[in-house]
This record gives C-alpha cells, structure tokens and sequence, in this order.
C-alpha cells in the first residue's frame, strides 16, 4: 500500500514536472532552468505547485458533489446547519501544515540565494577568487563591467559556465531589474542602491540554449521597456578565459581593413565616440560611459539587444533608432547622415570583432 | 422636501442627485460613476489586449501603451472597483442594520463628489497632454523621470478621489459601531456589513500611507522637493513602501466586500444558514490584520536581504489559511442546502475555483525565492486579474443582478443574465489563464510589444480572443439594464423568495427612511427566523413615531468641485501666471463651502407619524 503510495507521487511528479517543463524556449523560459538558482526556483515552483494541485482537487470534489447532490428539487426547507467544529479544526490544521511544508525550503532558499559572502573573498596572493561582474542597467541598455579583469562590455554578457558568478546591480537613471529567466530569478537595479546576488550557468542548459541566453528588464521604465533586452553568452570556462585575455589585450580600436569601414571608422570617430568606446578598458569614469561599449560589436548577435546583427539591421538601427526603440537615447543626438555614410558606418561596425 | 416630491422634471431629478444625502440615492449615484470607469477601464484593457495579439504590433506606440496601462490599473482599483463596492455598501449596509440612513449623510455625499471629481481630473488627463504613464504604482524614479503632466493627474486625482474614500470609510464604521437596529448585535451582523466593516477599518488606516506617499511625491513633482530624488539624498524604495503599505491592504478592501457579496448570495440560494458564521467573521478580521503585515511580498526582488523576504513570506503564506476556511464555509453552506442556480449565484458558485486559482498562485508567489521568477511577470498579470476580477469582478455582477431589484424595484432579465455569466466566464479563463504559462517562458509585464520567436505568439492571440468574450458580455449587461429599466415591472419586498436579511423586509425600493419602524432583531438571518415562524415581516422595535432626515445639500458639490478647481491651479503654476490665482480661488471655493456649512444651522426635517400611517408611502416614489 505504501509502495503503491510512494509510486503515485512519483508518476505525479514526473507528469507535472512533464507539463512544467515542455514548453517554453530553452534560452528563455524559467520552465527549463540552466543554472543552479533557476533549478532550485523550479524545485520550488514544482512543490507549491503540486501541493496547491492538491488543495484544487480537493476543492474540486467537494465543489462537484455539492453542484449535482444538492441541486434544488423540492420547495423544502433543508437543516439549518450552524458549523461544525471537527471539520472547522480540520480545514485550518491541515492548511497550516501544508504551508510549513513549502514555508520550510521557501525560507532556506531564500537565505542560500541571498548568500554573497564568497565575491570579496581573495586566494594567498590577494586575487579575487570569484568572478564579479557589474550590471549597470541604462535607459535602454546595459552595460557589464568585469572590475577584477579591468574590462567593460555592453549589451552581449559574456560568461563562463559551471561557475558561480556573482552580480552587483545599479541603474544610472531609473530603476530597471535584471533577468536571464532560464538561468535564475531577477533582482532590480535601484538608483539607491547595490544590489549583490549569484547566478551559475548550467553547461548543459547553455548548450540546449545555442550558448545565447536571453536576458530582460522586468521593470517598467519607459516607452522601451519592452525592448530592454540583453543577451548572454555562456561559454566554458577555458573559453571564457581566452575571451578575457583577448579583451584584455585590446588597447587600440580594433582597425577597420577595408577602405569603406575605414570611411565609416573616421565618421565614427568625429561623431559616435564621443558616447560610445570601443575600447574595453573600464578606465573611463562611469558616468562619461554614455552609451554602450561597442569595442566588440560584430561578435554580438543582437543589435540594440533586439535585432538581428547584419547590416541590414545596423542601417536600419543607424538611419532613425526611434523606429526601433521609442524614446531612445540616441535619436537626434547626431545629425542626419546620408545613406553612403550610413553604409560606412555599418561596414565598420560589423567589422568590430576581436574573437576571429 | 424635494424627496418628498410626487413627479418631477429631468432637471428636478438631476439636481435631486446633486444635492441628495440619501445613501441609496449615493449608492446608485456611487453605481453609475463606477460603472462608467468601469467600461473606460475596460476599453483600456481592449487596447491593451489588441496591442499585445500579435507580435510587433502598431496599434498604439509605446508611450501611449503606457499611459493606456497606467490608467487601466488606476482607474479599475480607484475609479471602478472601489466604488462600485461603495455603492453596494451604501446601498445595502444600513438597510441590513436596520439604519435609517448611514452615521453623517452629509459627508457621505461629500465622500462621492471628491471620488468623482478626482476621478473626472485624472481622466481629464487624456485630452490634456497625456495621461500618467508609470504603472499604477508609480514607482518614484520612474514618476520623477516623467514628461509633461501625467504624473501630476495622477497625484492629484488620486488624492482628491482618496480623501473621498477615507470618508467613506470612516462613515461606514461609524454607522456599524453605533446605528445598528435593536437586538443586532455584532455577532448578528450579516457577513456584507462584517466585511463593510473590516474594509473600512482597513480604509482608515491603509489610505493614510498612500496620502503621505502622495504628498511627497508631489511636493517633488510640483513643488521642488527631494524625497525620492537620489541624487539629493532621497530615496525612491520608501516610496515602494509607502505604496505597498497601502497597496497591499487595498487588495483586501477590495476583496473583503467581494466575499461579504457572496456571503449574501451563498445561504439566499442554498436555502441555508451560512456555515460557521463565528470563524467567517474570524476569518475576515484574521485577513485585516494580515494584510497589513505582508507589503514587502510586492518588493521580493528590491533586495530587502533575506531576512525580510523570509518573514514576509511566511506572513503572506500565512493568509491562506483565513481564506481557505472561508471557501470551505462556503462549500458546505451549500452542502446539503436547496441550490437554486440563478444568475446571482452562478456567479457565487463560479467565483469559488476561479478565486481560488488566484489563492493558490498567490501562496506560490509567497514563495520568496521562486517569486525572484514569477515577479513582474505575466504570470503576476493572471495572478492578480484571477482575484480581483475572478473575486471582486465576479462579486459586482453578482450583486449587480442580485441587488438590482432592492436598488431599482424590479428584476434584471434572468436570461440575459446567464449569457452575460456564461459570456464573461469563459472570456475571463480564457484571458488569463494562459498568461501564467506566458510569465513562466519568461514574459515581463508591461510590456508595448513581444518580438517574434520567443514563444509568445499563440498565447497572446489566445489571450486577447478571450478579452473579445470579456467585452461582449459587458454590452450584453448594459441592454439587459436598459431593457429591465424600460420594462419597469415592480417587485415587492423579497424578489428572490428566499431573503434571509433585513434588506428584504422593506420595500423594493425602499422609502427613503427605510424603514417606518425600527426592526426588532432577535438572531442572524433576522427574516428568516420570522419567516420560519410564519410572520409575513419583521416585529417593530419601537411605536410608529416622527422621523427625523436630513436636508439635501449642494454643498458636498460645492466643496469637491472647489478641489477640483485648485488641482489644476496647482498642476499649471509653474507654466502659466494664471496657475496661482486659479489654486487660490478653488481653495478658497473649498474654505468657503466647508465655513458656510459650519456656521449655517441646518437641523433637517421630521416625517410626521400621520404621513406614515398613510400606506400608500409617497415617499416610495421618491
């Protein structure tokens, strides 16, 4: 009997972890978690969900019986009935319990994840042993500065997998909340404040998700909101390393190698790198840092966070970015350029690759 | 008295309105003001929902999409929601005490004057340069960043329309606490007037919060202060508080009457005593308390640290316990009763697995650590329409139909009431119970657009196909009302047959003194148990006498109205010259009414004993 017991949870289980998990897209969806944070969010979301099943088909039942058994049939007058103790003790002792079932890891969850104490933490020689990266959310952009590895990034996180990474939030104008739903829950970036938390990106997930996961805002912030969109690139850690070294060792911009890129390089430097860098080094103060670091751009595989990155897409963006995302910061802030300039200007972009 | 008259012109009736104290007349008043944002909120929710069917849609910009949102949420909760439940506690509350009329009358009408003309104010703002576009709550870094006068709407509107609510709160206490008929107790008190009751307590003490947050976010806005400005010090998550210490009792002013509706409608159609009255009103009072004590569960991710998350989790986790004690009362009021399926009580019998979906996706957002996911996301947007539409919305057309005839004197068509249920019903599942699965893939709320190939498409379509069911189903109440009001076929006291409250001992429409002798109560369910003794009404407490009523007044208008002006002095003084005199005449027009009111003697009237012994009640008429 208990055998029999033991197997319908699990057949229960592995149905709602079934329904729970065949939908939603790999790189997106909080329903197929690849991270740690996300995994025991999931285990979470399966808990309360399967005991709040429960309580529905309990509800249920009674709710059915009570629909057909006591349908009126006669003009009698039925029992006046004024309660009942028993069953009155039963249904507040029983949800009590329920709750300090899912209460109990709710609670634990919520410290293990608060759990920062390992970003400052340092090896013998005084090197940081954990990676720490700095989201900077922006009216509507994002930018990762990597404080230990001395590099910025814009739009494009670049992370390592299997490790625990940790994060400290702020926004520089409103307040907006960083989210990579596959890998773990959000937490927002005040204007007040610093906000610390971890996120670990599974290899496994990351590879189901193409290595690009997607990441939102989840905070309403203005007409783009929508559109606040980053991506995240989660590469193995020997990988990741390499990354960093090739950052790293960008001092120059990288050189445009054909004559229109070269073209659009000197438009760009007379008119765009005022706002935009395309160098990694986090040397600039943050508040000169005005738009997204575009050191890496033709690696990335978003334009805006939202585009598909061609050329195509980067004249589009380029020709009136108020199209593409209302409200933006950039519109009119350069004059109008003529469409020869716009292709230059594309062509260089592109070109911005530092990984070959 | 102009209550008193026989027949009266158009213009007779309309300043009848505008002057009258009598709490039915507020309720209906308090009905069509609600009823008419209701519709503007629910035209809102169209544009929304026909913005978000397919991916990358134009139908409205961005900014616009925001504005609409905003104003979506506001006017629903404060515009629609609120006082439609006003209205049926104006309507009801007194007549199920056996109250002659509610504890101030006068203020009663100022109450819903300074609801209205707030109201009127904010929605003015969709002709003056664009309305408020932060989100109902108006999270302060995102309301400061704001252009144009928005915002400014909002604050104002919000205030004037609150300070009304707060009245009307403080109104029903004391009509509760002290005006109740003889023998009814407050353990007799039917399940509506304990939530009235409740709410209002809630009223007085979570409408302050959203007063002071108010105050400082406008002195920031229009007066050049710092409170939530970070860069001068200030800090915007006080502001989160702030809101969410009102915000979250709000959902309980909302939902407690929602529950006393169908507490009503429950034992009418089962034919049976509500089960466990003693632990209902428990629960309702448990629920009060509780809802003050877990605001932060709105602000999981603002990184309060884990020892606040985990405290406020438990605190919400634990309302569902009240709450499930009440569903469970309900359920076996109805076991073993004699149900009989009108409209009133399909939406009853509806209203339990719909809310109670919401419930249990409530106690899974308790969950701090999961909530880090579900938070601003659609999956919060189904959570929180399953309550508040599955519950509050369910309860207004519930108790639209069920009170229409103690209201107006006669039945809204049963058929067409049906079609309206089955219509809305299956129109709100479809809406919103997919967009669980939607903030699950990982769709924020909020948001003007979705881009393709991100798994968005069919549940959106899906959801707006079920907004479309939604609409239809609202026009169908509205001819159902124009077609009943044409009709006018009147009814006598108890219309459902099966009354068990004093409201159904009276008249349908009452007189308005309701009731020529004070009712003698002498349990729960007062008719009931004279019902089942045989008598055909209730036993007066006291010999026929003179009544004494109140005046009508114009002077509420008068005071609002005078708010009115100087909200909009203060919004433009910074644009324009004129904006300082215009603030300093409406304050004056306020100051001026409010002194008149103080120093001119007004002692009301009395119905003579002899006008009352004549039964043909002119004042039925009235």
């Amino acid at each position: 009997m208990k055998k029999l017991a033991k197997w319908r949870l699990f057949l229960l289980l592995t149905l709602m972890a079934l329904i729970l998990s065949g939908c939603g897209k790999p790189y997106l969806s909080t329903l197929q978690p690849a991270g740690e944070v996300a995994k025991s969010q999931f285990d979470l979301m399966v808990l309360s969900t399967v005991i709040m099943v429960g309580v529905l088909i309990i509800v249920t039942i009674i709710f059915l019986i009570v629909l057909f058994r006591f349908k009126r049939k006669d003009d009698s007058i039925p029992k006046q009935v004024e309660g009942s103790h028993k069953l009155e003790i039963i249904w507040t002792v029983i949800p009590i319990l329920l709750l300090l079932v899912l209460a109990v890891p709710t609670v634990l969850e919520t410290f293990k994840l608060a759990d920062v104490s390992a970003m400052d933490k340092k090896d013998e020689e005084g090197n940081p042993e954990a990676l720490v990266i700095n989201v900077r959310a922006n009216l509507y952009w994002w930018e990762f500065e990597y404080p230990n590895e001395k590099i910025v990034t814009s739009q494009e996180l670049v992370v390592p997998t299997d490790q625990k990474v940790y994060f400290n939030l702020k926004s520089s104008d409103v307040k907006h909340s960083f989210w990579i739903p596959a890998v773990g829950g959000k937490m927002d970036t005040n204007t007040d404040n610093i906000n610390k938390f971890w996120l670990e990106f599974d290899s496994k997930g990351a590879e189901a998700a193409g290595e690009l996961f997607y990441g939102k805002c989840a905070e309403l912030c203005g007409p783009s909101h929508a559109l606040m969109d980053f991506k995240v690139r989660a590469l193995p850690s020997d990988d990741f390393d390499q990354w960093v070294a090739t950052m790293q060792g960008i001092e120059e911009p990288v050189q445009a190698d054909t004559a229109k890129a070269q073209e659009g390089q000197e438009i760009f430097n007379n008119s765009c790198i005022g706002c935009h860098a395309v160098t990694p080094a986090n040397t600039t103060p943050e508040a000169a840092r005005q738009a997204p670091n575009l050191t890496n751009f033709g690696d990335r595989a978003y334009v805006a966070g939202i585009l598909e990155n061609n050329e195509d897409n980067i004249k589009k963006w380029l020709t009136d970015p108020e199209t593409v995302k209302p409200a933006n910061k950039m519109t009119d802030t350069y004059g109008d350029l003529t469409p020869e300039q716009i292709d230059a200007l594309a062509a260089y972009l592109s070109g911005l690759k530092v990984q070959k | 008295m102009s209550t008193n008259a026989q027949k009266k012109g158009f213009g007779a009736t309309v300043w009848d309105y505008l002057t009258t104290v009598d709490h039915k007349k507020i309720a209906i008043l308090y009905m069509i003001a609600g009823g008419f944002f209701f519709l503007v909120g629910g035209l809102e929710a169209m544009f929304i929902r026909i913005q978000l069917a397919v991916p990358n849609n134009d139908f409205v910009s961005a900014g616009l999409y925001n504005e609409i949102l905003t104003m979506h949420g506001t006017t629903m909760i404060f515009l629609a929601a609120m006082p439609l439940l006003f209205g049926f506690m104006n309507a009801v509350m007194p007549l199920q005490i056996g109250a002659r009329d509610v504890a101030f009358p006068f203020v009663n009408a100022l109450g819903f004057w300074l609801f209205f003309f707030g109201g009127i104010f904010l929605n003015l703002s969709w002709f003056l340069g664009g309305a408020p576009d932060a989100g109902w709550t108006s999270y302060a870094s995102l309301s400061l960043a704001s252009e144009g006068h928005g915002i400014d709407f909002y604050l104002l509107g919000l205030q004037i329309s609150g300070a009304g609510t707060l009245m009307g709160g403080i109104n029903f206490l004391v009509t509760i606490i002290n005006m109740r008929a003889p023998g009814m107790t407050y353990m007799r008190m039917p399940l509506f007037t304990w939530t009235t009751f409740v709410a209002s307590a809630l009223i007085l003490f979570a409408f302050p919060a959203l007063t002071v947050g108010i105050f400082l976010l406008m002195f920031d806005r229009l007066f050049g202060s710092n409170f939530f400005v970070t860069a001068a010090g200030g800090n915007t998550v006080i502001w989160e508080h702030l809101f969410w210490i009102f915000g979250h009792p709000e959902v309980y002013i909302l939902i407690l009457p929602a529950f006393g509706i169908f507490s009503e409608i429950i034992p009418v159609f089962s034919r049976k005593r509500l089960f466990g009255y003693s632990s209902m009103v428990f629960a309702t009072v448990l629920i009060g308390f509780l809802g003050f004590m877990v605001w932060a569960h709105h602000m999981f991710t603002v990184g309060l640290g884990p020892i606040a998350n985990a405290i406020f989790a438990v605190a919400t986790m634990a309302i569902a316990v009240p709450t499930g004690i009440k569903i469970f009362n309900w359920l076996f009021t109805m076991w073993g009763g004699s149900i009989k399926f009108t409209t009133p009580m399909h939406y009853a019998v509806a209203f339990i697995p719909s809310f109670l979906l919401g419930g249990v996706t409530g106690v899974m957002l308790a969950t701090a650590a999961a909530d880090y996911q579900y938070h601003d996301t659609y999956f919060v947007v189904a959570h929180f329409h399953y309550v508040i539409v599955g519950g509050v919305v369910f309860a207004v057309l519930a108790g639209t139909q069920f009170y229409w005839p103690k209201m107006f004197g006669t039945m809204l068509n049963e058929v067409l009431g049906k079609i309206t249920f089955w219509l809305f019903f299956i129109g709100f599942h479809l809406t919103f119970f997919i967009q669980h699965f939607l903030g699950l893939w990982g769709m924020p709320r909020r948001v003007f657009t979705f881009l393709e190939g991100q798994g968005f498409e069919t549940a959106n379509l899906v959801s707006t196909i079920g907004a479309f069911f939604m609409a239809a189903s609202v026009i169908i109440l509205l001819i159902n009302v124009i077609i009943t009001s044409v009709k006018n076929e009147k009814v006598g006291n108890d219309p459902w047959g099966d009354g068990r409250t004093l409201e159904w001992s009276i008249p349908s429409p009452p007189p308005f003194y309701n009731f020529k002798q004070l009712p003698l109560v002498r349990g729960l369910d007062p008719l009931w148990i004279e019902k089942m003794e045989g008598k055909k009404g209730m036993t007066p407490a006291e010999p026929l006498g003179d009544i004494h009523m109140p005046n009508n007044s114009f002077i509420p208008f008068v005071i609002s109205f005078g708010l009115f002006v100087a909200a909009f002095g203060a919004m433009y003084r910074l644009d324009y010259a004129w904006g300082l005199p215009v603030l300093i005449l409406g304050m004056a027009i306020t100051f001026g009414s409010m002194f008149f009111r103080s120093v001119k003697d007004d002692h009301g009237f009395h119905i003579h004993k002899e006008e009352l012994t004549d039964d043909n009640d002119k004042g039925v008429k009235a």
